[in-house]
């Protein structure tokens, strides 16, 4: 590995310092669980190293009345851990608690996940269908994006020239809303998705409406892709299968996939269908309270 | 570039070391501290022979530079036995064959003092689960699994 300076920031503005002046290489450090490997496999040579773990603003984690604030280097594992994330994020446990194995998620971040833009990343679909916002600050002052915005490509975000991601903000659910993730992948553990889906869905006091349903897929295109033409398919109408059968159709149309040594285009468009099914269904049984 | 100063306990151990910001805290445990008991299998994060407890969480120590354990508590295999008091995974797995060529075992028996350190009880699935980051060629882990709940089963009499 080649060498490089470590950096070790205990403020926001000390990090953004820093990166301004880490040329254009510099990257910042959470888990590490990508960097490191790709830092030793040459794929990724910075001269300047920035570890985030300091950071206040990026390990925040926080509720106020109607949104949490999930910092980008809070690990999957504080995450699967908090009680109120349990409560109100169900779908986000469900993809934290897949990321590699116990010693991967003590360091893994969702803002790593995020930042580092695999098509496969298993916490995105999460983020987009739970309306995450990225919260980003640069040189030129803060913005924020939707999660769906966020991967260009793969490896690639919208971020630009020294412009970091600092947290996300996900409302917290509706009454009578449940999301879902759900992944298929060739063993039960440590690998990588060959397709994953996720739904959320707020439906009528009654239990049987669809007031709105959001859906996002991942490693099935350069991006996770959020699949905005099931939104007027799913809204007004009756929890049933024939209704979300027509969304998975639609988000199998919208599967843009590759073969690769893990699957195949047909094996993933197919794949897409069902796990956008079970994602559905296992987001109605949540927002029905059967979870 | 310059090695850097790091300062952490290791074992119990207050322990000064320089290292070069690239080397992972494997490569500092093993090369710079002697500490070989900590293997190299993947280097990569996937098979858990590198694992230590980095400040009470179980971690892959080819994933993390030794930079960033400056001022941390580690504990890695050469801490797990009182002196020459096994651990009492290091007795099941002995005495269950819970290791064959035994290069997986330091990363099995750190990753399982974890999982009792939080969970004196585990079932079967919660064990292989917790295990699932670390990989073993030669018992097919049932052995190893049955040299947890054993363990699990003696430290629960012994908190008795
Ligand atoms: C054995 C193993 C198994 C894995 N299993 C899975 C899996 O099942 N599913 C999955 O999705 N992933 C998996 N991964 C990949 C990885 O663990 C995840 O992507 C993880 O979430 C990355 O988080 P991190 O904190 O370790 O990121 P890091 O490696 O620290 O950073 C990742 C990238 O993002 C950049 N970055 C980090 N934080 C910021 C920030 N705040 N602003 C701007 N840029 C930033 C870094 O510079 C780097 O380029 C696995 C990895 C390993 C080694
Ligand atoms: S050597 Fe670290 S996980 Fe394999
Ligand atoms: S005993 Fe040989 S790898 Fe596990």
């Amino acid at each position: 590995m080649r060498n490089f300076d470590y950096k070790l920031p205990t403020s926001l503005n000390e990090l953004t310092d820093m990166l301004s002046h880490g040329g254009h290489t510099a990257r910042l450090l959470a888990g590490g669980t990508d960097l490191v490997v790709a830092m030793r496999g040459g794929r990724m040579t910075p001269e300047v190293v920035i570890d985030t773990k300091h950071v206040e603003e990026l390990n925040e984690l926080s509720f106020n009345d109607h949104t949490m604030i999930l910092g980008a280097s809070v690990t999957c594992r504080k995450v699967c851990r908090n009680p109120q994330i349990v409560k109100h994020f169900p779908a986000l446990i469900d993809c934290a608690t897949l990321i590699g194995g116990t010693q991967i998620q003590n360091r893994a971040t969702l803002g790593g996940n995020l930042c580092n833009a695999a098509p496969s990343a298993d916490t995105i679909p999460a983020l987009i269908v739970l309306k995450a916002q990225a919260n980003i600050c640069g040189p030129h002052g803060s913005r924020q994006v939707p999660v769906e915005t966020f991967c260009t490509g793969p490896g690639q975000t919208i971020l630009e020239g020294n412009e970091i991601l600092v947290s996300f903000s996900i409302p917290l659910p509706r009454e009578h809303e449940g999301a879902f993730f759900i992944r298929f992948i060739p063993r039960n553990d440590m690998d990588i998705a060959i397709a994953n889906a996720a739904a959320s869905i707020v439906i009528a006091s009654s239990g049987e409406t669809i007031i709105e349903g959001r859906v996002a897929i991942g490693a099935v295109a350069p991006t996770p892709l959020y699949v905005s033409d099931v939104e007027p398919v799913l809204s007004g109408r009756p929890i049933a299968d024939d209704v979300i059968a027509q969304a998975a159709d639609i988000a199998r149309q919208s599967a843009r996939p590759i073969t690769d040594m893990r699957g195949t285009v047909d094996q993933r468009k197919h794949l897409t269908h069902v796990l956008v099914r079970r994602a559905l269904n296992g987001a109605v049984n949540r927002a029905r309270g059967n979870d | 570039m310059n090695r850097q100063q790091v300062t952490a306990t290791i074992n119990g151990e207050h322990k000064e070391f320089l290292c070069e910001p690239r080397q992972s805290l494997l490569e500092v445990l093993r090369d710079e501290l002697f500490l070989t008991g900590t293997k190299e299998g993947c280097n990569d994060g996937n098979c858990g022979s590198c694992n230590v407890i980095l400040d009470g969480t179980l971690v892959n120590s080819c994933c993390i530079f030794g930079v960033e354990a400056n001022g941390g508590h580690i504990t890695t295999i050469e801490g797990l036995s009182k002196g020459n008091e096994l651990h009492p995974l290091q007795q099941t797995f002995l005495e269950g064959t819970g290791m064959q060529c035994g290069f997986c075992t330091p990363g099995f028996l750190i990753a399982a003092s974890a999982l009792l350190d939080e969970n004196s009880e585990p079932t079967e699935e919660e064990i292989r689960h917790w295990l699932v980051g670390n990989l073993c060629r030669c018992t097919g882990y049932d052995k190893i699994v049955k040299a947890v709940q054993d363990a699990a089963l003696i430290l629960r009499e012994r908190a008795l």
